[in-house]
């Protein structure tokens, strides 16, 4: 109970007017069991049409060939691997919230745990689209990236390689991702079951809430179930960016050769996710009117989880330089003056302004609670991390040992359809989750409610 | 609701067979605490099967319920050593059994290049069985349960709290556990057929 005192001193502002269990329920449930506002059908009718463009790219890429992309020799990683590492990024900063945050007793993560959640989810999902169709005949990547027999070489795959290790690493994490989102929406399926009005959502729910009846023989199982999950989804999101980060460090290529580069791409990662999970929690809370759930608290809390991680990105960055300066290498030496000074110099500095200079405006208690000002930061955070991952790309492939075959990277209209296709992707998924389930775990904040008034003695 | 309650209770002897077929006695309570109390003071009279049903995981209500802790733990270690034992024959059968291919001149198997394989199935395979486990330890999918008889189930998954006296508890009877029920605060008592 003691610590739970201190939890309430510091965090007196995670639910506010004291609601009861029922209003939770109300309030939550009512968005999905109402209508939807009518700004959710204009985004959704531009989202699905970025999203159709997405599959025009895609079909046009498999009928004609990847040389429909910019990508050339020596630039042959360029938008598509830039794209991949960006969307896996944007996904940690959910399953940080839902299982590293659940570990440390994070309270305030309840209300947004199921939002960062399903971002993860759809996130993953554009990721794995860009490696794939890079394959240029997705059809056949089953064989070349899970060990299914071959029928026609008989060969397997090669272990050494971290492009395999990556494959397990997002493949694992897309799953075990969905597994722990499903656990727990169960209860609130349940919840939503019981509300139904017509015959056809209480089949659908009842199916999908497995005839969850909240037993509390069964809560004892699925609290260690959730415990356990988020034990072992914590080293997983952390192998993740690790082994994301392998697929350059275990290269010999100058810039990427570095032992920097896991915590570095990790605390980039969050960094980005939360700058994404930021950028739609401030619009949903305003159309569905969450303020109630999502306080200022949580909104600040995740400021500031950006402000300390774009420090240690921007960290990273100064050590780079030294590093290629202090090791003496001159091919090392020569990348990052090339980065800052060379033909994509201007690329360099927007990931260093956006990523390193305008989050320090977080320092100040006014930025970091204003909304506008927030939501504005956080889309730059996320233009300066997918530049990020471009300057790591190109730059190094495009002038590495040999000046004979440097090149440039251009990209085409092909390019720049498909990324713009894929934000269509994520954000038409997001509408329609927020439409079908509910984004704000009833059972978990009804939990937090209990706990609250058992500390204070007034009853909810 | 209270024509049926009230039929049930007017007749304290009401047949045996009857008895036989109830799952048990289910009464409302309206918070946590309430629940708590009710529970403890059940099992004081003998009831020895009790469940609640809440809209939420009460915190202290395994020690009310006398319930031991979740062997799931064990579960997950097994799958999680199943999922690198897999790993670890994936890796050594197809790259230096099966098709012995020489990479750069390295080894056929090593364990260092292995370890991110084994680290991500063993996590997966763990993660599979946690919530697998978790749904059978809990007899789920389960869609039909005689407690979704009760008039109020829906509640107990938005803000009420019921508490089952189950059947084959010791000195059952369906009368008493609801006369039980109804002394200890319970609203809205029923003796629910299984």
């Amino acid at each position: 109970m003691a610590d739970l005192a201190i939890a309430q001193e510091l965090n007196p502002a995670l639910v506010l007017g004291k609601p009861g269990y029922a209003d939770v329920t109300r309030k939550v449930a009512g968005i999905v069991e109402g209508r939807m506002p009518r700004v959710w059908y204009i985004a959704i009718a531009c989202t699905g049409t970025l999203t159709l463009a997405l599959a025009a790219m895609l079909a046009y890429l498999v009928t004609t060939g990847i040389g429909v992309w910019g990508n050339n020799s020596p630039v042959g990683w360029a938008w598509d691997i830039t794209n991949f590492v960006f969307w896996i990024g944007i996904g940690h900063a959910g399953t940080l919230i839902s299982a590293i945050l659940f570990l440390f007793r994070q309270r305030w993560r309840t209300s947004i745990n199921r939002f960062a959640e399903a971002m993860t989810l759809f996130a993953v999902a554009c990721a794995g689209i860009f490696p794939l169709f890079h394959t240029g005949r997705p059809w056949r990547a089953v064989y070349w990236l899970f060990p299914v027999p071959n029928p026609a070489l008989h060969i397997w795959q090669n272990f050494r390689s971290p492009l395999i290790w990556d494959v397990f690493a997002v493949s694992t994490y897309a799953t075990v991702s969905a597994l722990f989102w499903y656990t727990g929406l169960v209860p609130d399926l349940a919840t939503l079951r019981d509300r139904a009005k017509t015959r056809g959502r209480k089949i659908v729910l009842g199916l999908l809430s497995l005839g969850w009846r909240g037993s509390a023989r069964h809560w004892r199982h699925y609290e260690l179930a959730y415990l356990l999950l988020a034990g072992l989804s914590t080293p997983l999101v952390l192998s993740v960016h690790t082994i994301v980060s392998f697929d350059f460090a275990v290269s010999v290529i100058p810039g990427w050769h570095t032992t920097i580069f896991p915590p570095y791409f990790v605390a980039g990662a969050i960094f980005s996710g939360f700058a994404m999970v930021v950028t739609l929690m401030v619009i949903a809370r305003q159309v569905f009117n969450l303020k109630q759930f999502v306080t200022m608290k949580h909104l600040e809390n995740m400021n500031k989880v950006m402000l300390a991680t774009g420090l240690i990105v921007g960290f990273a960055y100064a050590t780079e330089f030294f590093i290629a300066w202090y090791s003496g290498n001159r091919y090392e030496r020569f990348v990052f003056l090339n980065r800052a000074f060379g033909p994509y110099w201007w690329a360099y500095w927007t990931m260093v302004c956006c990523n390193v200079f305008i989050p320090q405006l977080f320092w100040l208690k006014r930025v970091r609670t204003s909304v506008p000002a927030m939501f504005v930061i956080s889309i730059l955070i996320n233009v300066g991390m997918w530049f990020e991952r471009f300057v790591i790309i190109v730059t190094s492939l495009s002038r590495d040992y040999l000046p004979s075959s440097w090149g440039y990277f251009r990209p085409t209209p092909v390019d720049m359809l498909t990324l713009a296709g894929s934000f269509g992707l994520f954000l038409t998924l997001f509408l329609l989750f927020v439409r079908f389930l509910p984004m704000i775990s009833m059972t978990e904040v009804k939990g937090m409610i209990a706990a609250d008034s058992a500390h204070s003695g007034d009853r909810p | 609701m209270s024509h049926l309650e009230d039929s049930i209770l007017e007749q304290p002897g009401s047949s045996a067979a009857q008895e036989l077929a109830a799952y048990g006695a289910v009464a409302e309570f309206d918070s946590p605490e309430n629940l708590l109390e009710a529970i403890r003071s059940a099992r004081e009279r003998g009831y020895s099967r009790l469940d609640a049903f809440t809209p939420f995981p009460v915190h202290g209500i395994d020690e009310a319920l006398g319930e031991k802790r979740s062997r799931l733990g064990w579960i997950v270690l097994i799958a999680g050593l199943a999922g690198a034992f897999a790993a670890f024959m994936l890796i050594w059968w197809t790259g230096a059994v099966d098709y012995p291919l020489v990479v750069a001149g390295k080894p056929l198997f090593a364990f260092e290049f292995s370890v991110p394989v084994i680290f991500e199935l063993a996590v997966l395979f763990a993660s599979f069985g946690a919530v697998i486990g978790m749904f059978l330890f809990n007899g789920l999918p389960r869609l039909y349960h005689p407690v979704f008889q009760h008039s109020r189930f829906e509640r107990a998954t938005d803000d009420r709290f019921l508490l089952a006296i189950e059947a084959d508890s010791d000195c059952f009877d369906a009368g008493g556990a609801a006369e039980v029920l109804r002394a200890l605060g319970g609203e809205h008592v029923e003796v629910i057929a299984e």
